[in-house]
């Protein structure tokens, strides 16, 4: 039987392992854990009871909740419209279409202050859009939500799009012949499939929104208590060099990242062995 | 050149329209308030944003514009961006180049983990991606005391916008190349390495065409980022006029003295490249599916 095995190392006949393996492990540590490591070092410094004071100062308290309320209702958003949007660039025809989908990428290709300072001037009380408004939208946590709803927006559409080109018309025919209206057939049928993509891109958009700054510093007004986003605490406090509070805040931001990231790394897990047996 | 005739991928493209029929439909009325909603809600939030940039730009005549456009700091500002480009994204394309080989060509322990550490700089927030270089080179931070000794200068100069612009933009080719390679396996290299040809000439002559234009795509999608970072260069560039201001923070700088016309004149060029990334990607989209 163990002749059969082929031993690794005499399969490896393509060249190269430890130069591509070497260099991309040092380019990584010394680029990115290297300089991560710093954060968690640095709080070392602090005492247990003034890290706890320090994050649960009531500015930045406040500034978690501004932070996670606004991300989650424009990562909300963006599942609905971006699931609309997906939904109409895949399965309905009208003019412009490819230009139309080429834009949808824009926020990914626009820096965030050009979107930050257009959004603050369009949503403005004297804006374009503001004006039609008897509510403040920019300077309030609704100009926060807006820029990160088009932050997140491409992140939506760009999971769920290819997932709904790859369902297969046999499939919602044959639900269709059994008697099921469309309803039931998007419901029953269609929707199941989109949830992980659906959710992927969710988590993607709430992800980036946690972290976003460029878009957000201009349209939010950063009030204290109100609509001050916690990277704007971080950036507060490094401008008045207490780097230590700068860097526990970062901790807080950094652990809520990487459970994130652990949860869209679990979704594509599950989602993946779905389609195994 | 036989050889990479017969592993050409299958294609799996299905023709959808011949088996539309009315009962995969929805009702007129759902199809037309569904794409009514989807257009307007891209004209509220891609398009209007987009074409209130030129507008406003424009808004107090071209002279301002150019003005606006060809000031010393504006021009200082465009050079700084344009050498941070030209140091990065090169490097995080080799990079990307190597990570996807070491990644996809081979199998080994930890590879999830790897792949994971390439990811990171996605899930961290640019002020955080520019805190930690604050931490290791700033005059507080670990290596602070010997910079300041032999007189070298990261943070607030040129290396720390450098350096944050990487950090922010690392995973961007690598993460292109990844998934592409893996489809497309290594029997190809094993073929003309068992040919008698060379790591590197298999690498330039066999892999290189096959991920071009994978490759494409991801450097304009660094080069993108790598011009329009804003909060990491913000927190390590020191803010110095003329000096370590790149195009995004000349525009946040205009905007917070009022200086609108200007704001939007430079942020309009930015706006033109991003237009610009968007055609060449889909360029991009166009040539892969076709080759």
């Amino acid at each position: 039987m163990s002749s059969l095995i082929i031993p690794k190392k005499s399969r490896r006949i393509i060249p190269g392992f430890h130069l591509s393996l070497g260099y991309t492990m040092l380019y990584v540590s010394l680029l990115v854990l290297l300089p991560l490591s710093m954060i968690f070092i640095h709080t070392m410094s602090l005492s247990w009871s003034a890290f706890i004071d320090i994050i649960t100062d009531p500015r930045a308290v406040a500034s978690y909740k501004v932070s996670f309320s606004t991300a989650l209702i424009a990562g909300l958003l963006n599942v609905i419209f971006g699931t609309i949007i997906a939904w109409v660039l895949v399965r309905y025809q009208f003019p412009f279409k490819r230009i139309i989908d080429g834009l949808v990428d824009l926020p990914f290709a626009l820096p965030t202050a050009v979107a930050g300072i257009a959004l603050t001037s369009l949503y403005a009380p004297n804006g374009w859009i503001g004006q039609f408004f008897n509510f403040k939208i920019a300077f309030t946590p609704l100009g926060i939500i807006i820029a990160l709803t088009f932050i997140g927006l491409p992140f939506v559409v760009r999971t769920v799009q290819p997932v709904l080109q790859n369902i297969s018309a046999e499939v919602e025919e044959a639900s269709a012949s059994l008697g099921a209206n469309r309803l039931q057939t998007f419901r029953k049928v269609i929707l199941p499939e989109l949830v992980p993509a659906i959710l992927t891109g969710f988590s993607l958009a709430f992800a980036r929104a946690l972290g976003e700054y460029g878009s957000v510093v201009f349209i939010a007004g950063n009030m204290p208590m109100k609509t001050e986003i916690t990277p704007l605490i971080i950036m507060t406090k490094l401008e008045q060099y207490d780097y230590a509070g700068a860097t526990a805040i970062a901790v807080v931001m950094l652990v809520t990242s990487f459970i994130l990231l652990f949860t869209i790394n679990l979704i594509q897990w599950l989602a993946n062995r779905r389609f195994v047996h | 050149m036989e050889q990479s005739t017969f592993i050409q991928q299958a294609s799996t493209k299905k023709n959808k329209a011949a088996t539309q029929s009315a009962a995969l439909q929805e009702p007129r009325i759902i199809r037309y308030t569904l794409t009514c909603i989807a257009l307007a809600f891209l004209a509220f939030f891609i398009v209007l944003p987009l074409v209130s940039i030129f507008i406003t730009a424009f808004q107090k005549g071209v002279d301002v514009y150019f003005a606006a456009i060809t000031h010393p700091d504006a021009l200082a500002a465009i050079k700084l961006t344009l050498i941070v480009v030209a140091i990065t994204v090169p490097l995080n394309a080799i990079f990307g180049v190597m990570a996807a080989w070491a990644l996809t060509k081979f199998n080994f322990k930890g590879k999830n983990l790897l792949l994971t550490m390439v990811d990171l700089p996605f899930a961290v927030s640019p002020v955080i991606a520019g805190l930690v270089f604050i931490l290791l080179f700033g005059s507080q931070g670990l290596f602070g005391d010997w910079l300041f000794a032999h007189d070298i200068k990261i943070v607030f100069a040129l290396p720390g916008i450098v350096l944050a612009t990487i950090f922010v933009t690392l995973p961007f080719v690598a993460r292109e190349l990844i998934p592409l390679m893996q489809t497309q396996g290594t029997s190809e290299e094993e073929a003309s390495i068992s040919l008698g040809a060379s790591g590197f000439k298999t690498f330039w002559y066999v892999t290189l065409p096959n991920i071009k234009w994978g490759l494409f795509y991801g450097v304009i999608l660094c080069n993108a980022r790598a011009i329009g970072e804003f909060g990491a260069v913000s927190v390590v560039s020191g803010h110095i006029r003329g000096m370590t201001n790149t195009m995004p923070l000349h525009i946040e700088i205009l905007y917070n003295e009022y200086q609108f016309a200007a704001a939007f004149a430079v942020a309009s060029l930015m706006s033109v490249m991003a237009i610009f990334t968007l055609i060449v990607k889909d360029i991009i989209a166009w040539k892969s599916k076709s080759s």
